[in-house]
This record gives structure tokens, C-alpha cells and sequence, in this order.
């Protein structure tokens, strides 16, 4: 079997920041990443929308580079950048020409050092950020369906269940003190991991950390609230209003099991089973053969990436002429077949091999044009949630040792009604099939 | 201002000395058959990506019916003369395998990427696809009621609706101002169609393979010969429709959707193909202007102003017509407000030379994000089809970055001048006619549509 092994060097610096470097000379860019141990899942509460917003004012000027100089000095040395939110991390990230390496370096540390925003930056922002929530949510069919639609129905534990993107209300509640405290809180070298792919030496790269991050003083270690969920023993439903689609939807979302367990290898190849593709279960049984959906898609979503609960969701856009009851009928026949019956051995080989490739890709993919991102990411999580980066190179196996009897037991303990929530999202004024 | 410590570098680090590029390896070959192939490696991970071109698109099929390549592309996955639909994604599946086959304008394609290990069988499936699709009639019409559902979904996102009527309002007759079928047109698709469609356009003289990954380029020329070497047929009748007319003066075209709480701007007007000697003049000239973060038109309305979220302008380059256009979602009290600054930033360009230190910046700009997008395998594959299709010189990944640092103020004030047509640019802007109307038609002449196209007022 053909595999890969991506060669690393990684320290911890004397205040507490974490460094990975993954030398690769193949080509003369290098892709830098800082990750900051904060998502929107631990933003303080009235705030909801804070961690998205704070990662926009993270852009908008640092003591010695003030706003714009930032983006003006990655764009001019032939480079690009972004940020972004996730549950349990935000992360900054730039790929640039190899010869601008250091500047890139000296941006990070000052921004990771010292912000430096004012409330007219935070108006802008907050504007900015309402744009974003609009184009991507609120002017869409089916914006924010299901990931912003399903966590208030499925969990109880607020750190979960909130409004990620934010309240407008409590977007305009935020001010600069938020800011600062959030900065001070969760913005400390011993809360982050700096990543450094490509064209670098492992040496070099290590020898810049310290340079330019080392005299960073650590913070106290930030308080984390418990994003635990009490046990659910009933199934949860909600609906949401859809206001510009044409189509009913629903998404069906299932608790998943604890990360790095036996149970958790084996539900992403169930994963893979019913959602991979044409050939996953739930699209061939929903839009193949019964022809009731026409989208069924769905899955583990950033599955390397969450350090707390999250689900398996299946996505269904059906037809009108089928009612809710009917498509969930449906949906629920291609779960109790894995249950019931298991899958074959011929199908779990195809899910591994197939599971093997996708990760290659992750590792290999970009995003926006930034080479190693996905490999940036899966570092990261490993380092911040495990402290351990050579997983990326072991984190397979699990994977490949998975048993046919163990995805049906996966099947039977997770996949249970008691254990799941649904979000129906119907059309404005549509009137259900009867 | 969140601050915790009082000593600070205030120096910002030089670039230091530029690492040369390593320019992939790449080989070139063609079948007795007529098949153009292209090949280069990268070693990253232990796989590949391919994509096997057919130079005629919906364009070519316009006259037998809108999105007729797209619906034939479609239905090509479903089935050929060995394997059912079923067993064709399974067997992707056991190769560890993603396929895709779609058509756009001007060609049709299918794309594949899989396990370097497996790409012999994976390509035997996509030969099989481009010779023995059996387009099975209940395939056919399953696609066929999938695709009713989505041409009416598709009317409902805004990105969608704005892009067609720019495409409407600047390619008239032209077979490019069609973007998509109506439901009655999907209605009217036939099988036999298809299967005329089918035959025509896939075939190997009118076809090119590129793949890009993890494989020795001379072992794979064997493969690929030892796959398609067999297959046989002509190129099509080429097909040119007559130049469209240039819209003649600004105007407004609104597309009204009760409700919407944000419009969508889009602005356009004609420019140039992939081919033509100004491609990379109007390329820099648009980094500059929004094609970048740090773009004059991103920091004025976003970083200044807070009226959008994501502006920004391109240049699309189709095979005969090329055209540039700007977009942005903004709020909708500052429609007027925004579409000044638009037009503002395009007639500063096209009144006053750019600084030498602002042209120096979108210079690297432009270079760095160019060798950036050459390291992933499919980054790369999607650069050499550019550079194949478009029939541009083999050095042409080569020489992209020095004739980017040629370039000088005189050069992007007269690219401005040629093609920012801002006295002749169409604005389309989607949102709701109560809420816009009024700022819109301060802009040019106003004509009002519904989301299905129908005329409101013109």
C-alpha cells in the first residue's frame, strides 16, 4: 500500500508557543499558519458572533503595522492571506514567495504581541461583518442550512448551540473592551501553534520562531468552559423558515462518538458508507433509486478539526410532491439496512481505499490559492488538541484496522433516533404533500 | 488597544534573495487517433489528476438546444456498454477515485483524480465513458427531472441571476448569453439529441488529456496509448457565431426579488479572449483595481466604508469574447453610494497613471500568485489547460512572470482607458425593487425583469 510520510521538526518555545515546521523544497513558497486554541464554541455569552468578528479585527492593525499595512505587505511581496473561525480554533495563514518568509514571521509575532485597533476600525468591521452574514446567510436559499440551523436544536449546552455568525444585536453590543479582553485572554503564545510549510529548513525555521516570537511574553493559561452535553434519550426536531428556495429540506444530524476511539475510526468509514458520493447509501437509495431527493449529501464535517461534540449530518432537498415523513421514512430505511445487515467486505475495502485517497487530498489541498493548507490544518489540530503532530503521519492506521462488525456496531449505538436531531426547512407559504 | 508588552521591532524585514522556480516537467504528445496529450509530474502525494478535454461546448449545441453538452455530459457517468450507473461509481470508489464530467461554453470534460496505484483501471473507466456511454433512457430521464428541480432552485440565488442577465445584456444574440436552460427548455431534451451531441463532440480528434501528478511521464504515454490508442473519430464542424453588437451606453438592468434584504451588483462590459497580446496587461490592470485584498476597490468599499463584504472584479476569458466585470453584495441603503465608488475607482485608473510603488506591488502580486497556483496538482492541471486550449506558446508559464514585471504605468493607464468602457458598462443588480429602484436609475436607463426573466419594465 502506497503511503505517505510528510517530514516535520517540532518544539515548544520557552513561553509556551508550539512550532511545527514541515520542510518541502519543491517549490520556493512557503505557507505560514498561526492557530489560536479559541472558536466560536467559548465565546463569552451575550457575544455570540465575537470570536468571527475579533478574527476580522485581528486585520485591522498590530503596534508596528498599522491597518492595511498588514494585507498591503503580504499581497506586495507576491503573496495571499486569510483567516478564519472554526469551533474549537481561528486560524491566520499567508503563502507567500519563499524570500518573504521572515516578513511574514515579523507580521504574526506583532500582531500576536500587540493589536492595535480603534472603534472606527470596530464600526467598519461590524459592517463588514453584517455584509458577510447577508450575502452568506440571510440573502441565500438556504443560507446557514444546516450548520447554523441545526446546533440550537441539537444541543443544550450554550457553547454549542448558539448563533455562531451572531446576533446583529450582540454583534453592536461588542466593543472595544471586548476586544482587548478577548485579545488578552486567548491571544497568548501559550494558547497557539505556529506552522511553517514548504520552502524552509527545519533549522532555519525553528531559529525565526525564536527570533521573532520568543520575547513574546506567555499569558495565564486561558479558561476553557466544559462544552460537554448532558446525554440525549430523545430526538429533537425544529423547523426553520426558508425564504427563497423552492424545494422542502431537512437535515438529519447525529451525535458522533468521541475523537480517536475505536468507535470514531469506524464511524467515518460509516460516513464514507452513506454519504461518499453517487456511491454513498443515502444519495443512491434517495436521489438514485427512489428518486424522492434531489440533493442528499452530507457527512463529518472538517473531520480533523472539532475538539468537542459534533454530528454527522445528512442534507436533503426533496421533492414537493413528497412530504417530510415520507423522505425521513426513506432516510431511515438506508440507516436500519446498515444496521440490520451490516456491509459487505467487498464494500469496506472500497471505503478504505477510498478514505485513504480523500486523505491525501486533504493533506495535499489547497484553499484560495495557499498550497498545504489542508496539511497546515491537520497539523494544527493535532498539535493544539493532542500535542502531537507525527499523528499525521500514524492517524490511518486506525482507520485501516476498522472491522465490518464494528461499523454495523457503530451503526446500532449511535445512529438512533433518541440519539439524533432533525431540522425541517420548508419554503415560505409551500404546502406540504399530503 | 490590546497591548501587553512595551518593546516592539519597528523595522519590517526585506525580501530576501528570490529562490529560482523550478518549472514542472512536461511532456506533449499525440495519438495516431488525433488525441493531444499533456503530461507533468508532481510528487507531492501518491496520486493524480486528469481531465479529458472536448473542444465544443454548449455553444456548439446551442441550435439543438440550451445546455444540451451539459445535459449530455451528465448523463455520460450513468452507464456505457460494460457497467451499470451503480457499478461505475463503485468501481471509482474501489480506486479510490472522484469523477466528474460537465460542459461549459466552449468544451465539454470530464475530470477525474485517483490513486497513482490505480490509474490504469481508472483510465480505462474514463475511456470507456468517452467511447461506450450507453446514455440509458431511464438515466436519461432521471437527470432530466434532477435537472427541472435546479434550473428553478438556481433562479432563487441572486450570484446566479445577476451573472445571467450581465451574460443576457452583453452577449444579445450570441450563443454566450446563455447561461442556462429554462424548465420548458429541459422539458424539451431528447435522448436521440444527446446521443447526436455524444457522438459528435467526444471524440479524439476533437479531445486532449492532461494529467498532472505522481507517475513517470514516459510509463504513463505507454498507458494512455495502450487505453485510448484504439479509439477512433473525426473532429466536428467547427461552429462561429457572428460577433454580438457592444451594449452602447450605461445602463441599469434590475432583477427584482421581493424580500431580498442585500443586493447583488454586478457590472460589465466586453473585453478580450486568453489569446490576445493585452491578456496580461488587463490581468495587472485588474489585480490593481479589484482583483487583489490589497485592490483599490476592496480597501475603499470594504476596509473604508463597510459597504460590502466580498467586492471584487475579473476578467473571463471565453473562447471568442472575453468580458471584464465587478461585483459586490452591499447593503441596500448604499446601492448609489457604492456604485459611485465603483465607477470612481475605474475612472481614476483610466484619468491618471498608476505610482511606480503601487504598480510595483500588484507587479509581485500577480508573479507570486502565479508560481502559488502552480503547486498543487490540480492547480497546475488547471494552469496547462489554460495554456492548451487557448493554443498559448509552450513557454508561456516561462515568460508569464517577465512580461508582468515589464509592464509600466503608460501600459496600464492605456489598458485602462481600452477596456474599463465604464461610459458603456451594463449594471445589473439584483435586490428588491422598492428598496433600490430609486438609487439604481440615477446610474443610466432602467429596465426591470422578475427572477424568471420576464420584463417588468424597459
Amino acid at each position: 500500500m502506497n503511503r505517505l510520510h510528510i517530514a516535520m521538526e517540532s518544539t515548544t518555545l520557552a513561553n509556551g508557543l508550539k512550532v511545527v515546521i514541515a520542510p518541502d523544497a519543491s517549490a520556493p513558497v512557503v505557507t505560514v499558519g498561526v492557530y489560536y486554541k479559541i472558536g466560536f464554541r467559548l465565546e463569552p455569552r451575550g457575544r455570540s458572533g465575537f470570536a468571527h468578528l475579533f478574527e476580522h479585527m485581528m486585520f485591522q492593525g498590530s503596534a508596528n503595522a498599522p491597518k492595511m499595512q498588514h494585507i498591503k505587505l503580504i499581497n506586495s511581496s507576491g503573496g495571499v492571506l486569510n483567516g478564519s473561525t472554526h469551533y474549537d480554533v481561528t486560524n491566520y495563514f499567508e503563502s507567500v514567495p519563499s524570500n518573504a518568509l521572515e516578513r511574514v514571521l515579523w507580521l504574526e509575532a506583532d500582531r500576536m504581541r500587540a493589536l492595535k485597533v480603534d472603534d472606527e476600525n470596530l464600526r467598519n468591521q461590524r459592517d463588514v461583518v453584517k455584509e458577510e452574514v447577508r450575502v452568506n446567510v440571510m440573502n441565500q436559499p438556504y443560507g446557514g442550512f444546516p450548520w447554523l440551523d441545526l446546533p440550537p436544536i441539537a444541543f443544550r449546552n450554550w457553547a454549542n448551540a448558539h448563533n455562531f455568525y451572531g446576533d446583529f444585536a450582540d454583534l453592536d453590543a461588542a466593543d472595544l473592551s471586548d476586544v482587548q479582553a478577548f485579545f488578552k485572554t486567548y491571544y497568548v503564545p501559550n494558547n497557539a501553534v505556529l506552522l511553517v510549510l514548504g520552502d524552509v529548513k527545519a533549522e532555519e525555521g525553528v531559529a525565526l520562531a525564536r527570533k521573532h516570537f520568543g520575547d513574546i511574553p506567555a499569558g495565564a493559561a486561558p479558561p476553557f468552559a466544559d462544552p460537554g452535553e448532558p446525554e440525549q434519550n430523545e430526538e429533537r426536531r425544529g423547523d426553520v423558515e426558508e425564504k427563497f428556495g423552492t424545494l422542502p429540506a431537512m437535515a438529519i444530524g447525529y451525535t458522533v462518538p468521541q475523537r480517536r476511539t475505536v468507535d470514531w475510526c469506524a464511524m467515518a468509514l460509516l460516513d464514507q458508507a452513506l454519504h461518499g458520493g453517487r456511491a454513498g447509501r443515502t444519495y443512491r437509495e434517495l436521489v438514485l433509486e427512489k428518486q424522492i431527493a434531489v440533493e442528499a449529501e452530507g457527512g463529518i464535517d472538517d473531520f480533523f478539526g472539532y475538539n468537542g461534540p459534533t454530528q454527522m449530518v445528512t442534507r436533503i432537498l426533496h421533492k414537493p410532491e413528497y412530504s417530510s415523513e415520507q423522505t425521513l421514512t426513506a432516510f431511515d430505511a438506508v440507516i436500519r439496512e446498515v444496521q440490520d445487515s451490516g456491509i459487505s467486505e467487498d464494500e469496506l475495502q472500497q471505503l478504505k481505499v477510498k478514505w485513504r485517497s480523500d486523505y491525501f487530498s486533504t493533506l495535499e489541498g489547497g484553499r484560495g490559492g495557499m498550497p498545504r493548507y489542508g496539511l497546515m490544518h491537520v497539523l494544527a489540530c493535532f498539535t493544539l488538541f493532542d500535542n502531537e503532530p507525527q499523528l499525521v503521519n500514524t492517524i490511518l492506521d486506525g482507520f485501516h484496522a476498522v472491522k465490518r462488525e464494528e461499523i454495523q456496531g457503530v451503526a446500532r449505538k449511535y445512529l438512533r433516533p433518541e440519539k439524533r436531531a432533525i431540522v425541517f426547512r420548508r419554503p415560505v407559504g409551500a404546502r406540504e404533500a399530503a | 488597544m490590546a497591548s501587553r508588552v512595551a518593546e516592539v521591532r519597528n523595522e519590517v524585514p526585506g525580501l530576501s534573495a528570490e529562490r529560482p522556480v523550478t518549472w514542472p516537467k512536461r511532456t506533449k504528445a499525440c495519438l495516431a487517433n488525433g488525441l493531444e496529450i499533456v503530461l507533468a509530474e508532481s510528487h507531492a502525494i501518491p496520486k493524480f489528476h486528469g481531465e479529458l478535454f472536448f473542444r465544443s461546448g454548449n455553444a456548439a449545441a446551442l441550435d439543438r438546444g440550451p445546455g444540451l453538452a451539459e445535459m449530455t455530459a451528465t448523463v455520460v457517468r450513468t452507464g456505457t456498454a460494460k457497467r451499470a450507473s451503480r457499478q461505475i461509481e463503485e468501481d471509482l470508489r474501489r480506486m479510490g477515485a472522484d469523477l466528474s464530467s460537465s460542459a461549459g461554453a466552449d468544451t465539454s470534460a470530464i475530470a477525474f483524480a485517483g490513486l497513482s496505484e490505480l490509474a490504469e483501471p481508472l483510465l480505462g473507466l474514463v475511456n470507456e465513458l468517452a467511447r461506450e456511454a450507453s446514455l440509458p433512457e431511464a438515466e436519461f430521464e432521471r437527470e432530466r427531472r434532477q435537472k427541472l428541480e435546479e434550473v428553478k432552485l438556481e433562479r432563487t440565488q441572486p450570484g446566479f441571476l445577476a451573472s445571467e442577465r450581465l451574460r443576457k445584456v452583453l452577449f444579445g444574440p450570441h450563443p454566450y448569453a446563455q447561461v442556462s436552460p429554462s424548465a420548458e427548455q429541459v422539458a424539451a431534451y431528447k435522448r436521440d439529441d444527446l446521443a447526436q451531441v455524444y457522438r459528435e463532440f467526444y471524440t479524439p480528434e476533437n479531445a486532449m488529456l492532461l494529467l498532472v501528478g505522481d507517475f513517470d511521464s514516459s510509463a504513463m504515454l505507454q498507458t494512455i496509448e495502450k487505453v485510448f490508442g484504439e479509439w477512433t473519430g473525426k473532429k466536428p464542424a467547427a461552429r462561429e457565431s457572428p460577433a454580438p453588437a457592444r451594449p452602447h451606453g450605461r445602463r441599469v438592468h434590475l432583477v427584482h426579488v421581493p424580500g431580498a434584504v442585500q443586493t447583488q451588483i454586478l457590472a460589465g462590459c466586453h473585453a478580450i479572449t486568453r489569446k490576445h497580446p493585452d491578456w496580461v496587461k488587463l490581468g495587472l490592470t485588474n489585480s490593481l483595481y479589484g482583483g487583489a485584498f490589497n485592490s483599490r476597490l476592496v480597501m475603499n468599499i470594504r476596509e473604508d466604508k463597510g459597504y460590502t463584504y466580498s467586492p471584487r472584479s475579473g476578467v473571463h476569458a471565453l473562447r471568442q469574447h472575453g468580458y471584464f466585470s465587478v461585483s459586490a453584495a452591499v447593503r441596500n441603503n448604499v446601492v448609489a453610494a457604492s456604485l459611485t465608488e465603483i465607477f470612481y475607482e475605474l475612472d481614476k485608473l483610466r484619468a491618471l497613471p498608476v505610482p511606480e510603488p503601487e504598480l510595483a506591488d500588484a507587479r509581485n502580486y500577480l508573479s507570486g500568485v502565479f508560481s502559488m497556483g502552480l503547486a498543487t496538482q490540480d492547480g497546475l492541471l488547471t494552469q496547462l489547460a489554460t495554456v492548451a486550449l487557448n493554443e498559448l506558446p509552450d513557454d508561456y508559464l516561462e515568460t508569464y512572470r517577465e512580461k508582468v514585471r515589464a509592464l509600466t504605468p503608460a501600459d496600464l493607464l492605456a489598458t485602462a482607458r481600452t477596456y474599463f468602457d465604464s461610459a458603456n458598462m451594463q449594471i445589473v443588480a439584483v435586490g428588491d425593487r422598492a428598496q433600490i429602484e430609486e438609487q439604481a436609475k440615477l446610474f443610466g436607463d432602467l429596465a426591470v425583469y422578475d427572477a424568471q426573466g420576464s420584463v417588468l419594465q424597459s
